[in-house]
């Protein structure tokens, strides 16, 4: 009987390794074999512990799974759902970035193989590195870690810099809330992020990469070490990748909990162990990398979604998608809502879909108040809002941004001027201290929100003031987008910063 | 207790693993404070000479982010998210719970040395807050009575 259990830290965190053992206890008292395979998440957060036993017709799927429950993997029972690809959530879904994902063996390249793997690699080596960029180019892929650069302009860039040493840089530093699709992918599909990186390392003539991760990614580190272990042996990686006669080299590097180190020219610093603090542009790191290099420095996502690319041709992959948003987008829906996990989808979607249909609404069964998509550094949508398309231009246009397509639901017990407190408290923490409007500006901003909550309505107008400064005047994205958070806050929920002001005030 | 000697010669067996990498200073600090549990002042100067940089610099970089310690944590380490995903799923009142059951504050240690509270900032596990890391292992959906039996497995 062949079994799998996700080694994903949602699962592990909600109990799959507990499951794993009493899976293993049952099977032994009904002297049943049993094969257990730690797989990848498939996304559906709520069902994880989520297992899989394979059937004639394809994977059965029970869920959410406790130690208590597991003779209904045996005997049935109202935790089985039926077949894994028939479940609507699942089924709704265009996985591309995440076609493997929760289906192999995060760490059996042959099992990479057999669900597609390493075609594009394959391609790209018949191919020149201009032919790769121009595909990407093609493709309209930009970069998912949120500032929507199109990622083939970056990687030509880098192909026509001029240089002997050039270096590929996989952001994996995902640190904003509500945001997992990278530690989704490391723990559940790393060879594809491996593959992505080594299609950039052809195109642009680099032959190091680095993949700077997390410490508060412990289980994606472990895999993704792994993985680089088993893609080096097995010769995707080295001197020789699939016999090419091409070189490519990969290593993993581990932040140590500094959330501006998610911000390229502060990773950069940080990976030549330095403090991770920002670098003025220009130069661009795609000139000026690191140490001094022309370097690709791109998110997770973006990397990991250029093997489906070559391997599906870039047309294919362009067809999905609104305007200037090609392709897919892997949604995480998080915080409180019923139904969270990650959901990839063409762009699109509008809010009201995302997050009352697909998510279900609020875990608390209480309305929704607002989403704050982005992260940290994104702006608080609230409901009449919820009509816009998933889209870079679409919430540029709503004063927001999509960032790392992370999704946080706060249902109307939020208090919005508590978050937008917490946005310049974070930002004061976080600041790498280069620049003034950051560095002060936050420690200002906590300050003056804490006037408006006394009832000093007078300190409104400042809060503006210095968000403005905040935003213009910032050398990185955390001074600089921190307003988002704080003004969308003010601007649609001016009541929780009025009528804290007149209770303070009685 | 250890010696000087025995930091030095741990450090040097650390540095030397890392002679041929590119900007080793971050590794360098995750693996001293593997190895010890916390970066001793003592190993800043040879690290510094080792990477070629000043001790000032050393010493600013390893003061720079989160991670690294002066001094040993508790026996047993408690990081709570205090992220808006996991805020949204009541993370300040099983926050303001933990701090009141171990009478510490973020980034205090019991008196007995046993437990050491800390505040993380996302654990990618957004969809199923509000989450912790106990001892390096991830927990989701942590109320007060997880939180509960979390602690008394601690103690």
């Amino acid at each position: 009987m062949r079994i799998w259990i996700p080694r994903d830290a949602a699962a592990k965190a909600l109990g799959a390794d507990e499951v794993v053992k009493a899976v293993e206890a049952e099977a032994a008292r009904r002297g049943i074999d049993v094969t257990i395979t730690r797989n990848g998440s498939r996304g559906m957060i709520w069902l994880e512990p989520l297992v899989e036993v394979e059937t004639g017709q394809g994977r059965a799927a029970f869920g959410p799974m406790t130690p208590e429950d597991v003779a209904q993997i045996f005997d049935g029972g109202p935790l089985s759902l039926g077949l894994t690809e028939e479940l609507p959530w699942l089924k709704a879904q265009t996985r591309l970035t995440f076609q493997r994902c929760g289906i192999v063996d995060p760490l059996s390249l042959d099992d990479y193989r057999a669900h597609g793997g390493l075609k594009g690699l394959e391609r790209a080596l018949s191919m020149t590195g201009a032919e790769v960029v121009q595909e990407v180019l093609n493709s309209g892929l930009r970069g998912r870690g949120g500032a929507g650069f199109p990622t083939g302009i970056k990687w030509k860039t880098v192909h026509d810099a001029p240089g002997p040493l050039k270096y590929i840089v996989a952001n994996a530093d995902e640190g904003d809330s509500g945001t997992f699709a990278d530690r989704m992918i490391m723990e559940g599909d790393p060879f594809t992020l491996i593959e992505g990186m080594a299609i950039a390392g052809i195109a642009v003539g680099a032959t190091k990469g680095y993949i700077y991760s997390r410490s508060e990614y412990p289980d994606a580190n472990e895999v993704m070490a792994a993985a680089i272990a088993v893609a080096r042996v097995e010769g995707v990686l080295g001197q020789n990748i699939l016999g090419s006669g091409k070189a490519f080299e990969l290593e993993l590097r581990v932040g140590a909990g500094a959330y501006v180190c998610g911000e390229e020219t502060a990773l950069l610093n940080s990976l030549e162990g330095k403090r991770g603090t920002v670098r003025a542009k220009p130069p661009l790191p795609a000139l000026q990398g690191f140490m001094g290099r022309p370097t690709v420095v791109n998110n997770v996502i973006s990397l990991a979604t250029v093997p489906v690319i070559l391997e599906r041709g870039a047309e294919h992959y362009a067809g999905f998608g609104i305007g200037r948003s090609k392709g897919t987008i892997p949604l995480q829906i998080a915080g409180n809502v019923k139904r969270g996990g990650l959901y990839e989808i063409a762009f699109g979607l509008t809010l009201d879909r995302i997050v009352n249909e697909i998510g279900g609404g609020t875990a608390s069964g209480r309305p929704v108040k607002a989403v704050q998509v982005g992260g940290p550094l994104g702006a608080w949508m609230p409901v009449s809002q919820f009509d816009t398309p998933f889209g870079y231009e679409e919430y540029a246009g709503q004063n927001a941004l999509i960032g790392h397509a992370g999704l946080t639901v706060a249902d109307d017990t939020v208090d919005m001027m508590a978050m937008a407190r917490f946005a310049m408290e974070f930002c004061a923490i976080e600041s790498c201290g280069k620049c003034t409007p950051c560095r002060i500006g936050a420690v200002r901003g906590v300050e003056t929100l804490d006037r408006i909550a006394q009832g000093d309505s007078s300190a409104i107008p400042l809060l503006t003031d210095l968000c403005e400064t905040m935003k213009s005047g910032s050398l990185c994205a955390l001074g600089g987008f921190t307003p988002y958070p704080v003004m969308s806050a003010l601007t649609h929920f001016p009541d929780d910063f009025t009528s804290q002001a007149r209770e303070a005030a009685e | 207790m250890l010696d000087s000697v025995d930091i030095a010669t741990r450090v040097e067996e650390i540095l030397a693993r890392h002679k041929d990498s590119e900007g080793a200073l971050l590794p360098i600090l995750h693996d001293v404070q593997e190895s010890f549990g916390y970066v001793p002042e003592q190993a800043l100067p040879q690290i510094a000479q080792h990477q070629n940089i000043s001790k000032a610099e050393a010493y600013g970089v390893m003061t720079f982010y989160h991670d690294f310690r002066s001094k040993p944590a508790g026996q047993h380490v408690l990081k709570l998210c205090r992220a808006e995903s996991c805020q949204s799923m009541g993370a300040d009142r099983v926050a303001k719970h933990a701090r009141e059951k171990l009478g510490l504050d973020w980034h205090e240690t019991t008196p007995d040395g046993k437990i050491t509270l800390e505040p993380i900032f996302c654990l990618g596990l957004c969809a199923c807050g509000p989450s912790a890391m106990v001892d390096g292992k991830v927990v989701g959906r942590v109320d007060e009575a997880k939180l509960d039996a979390i602690l008394g497995g601690l103690r």
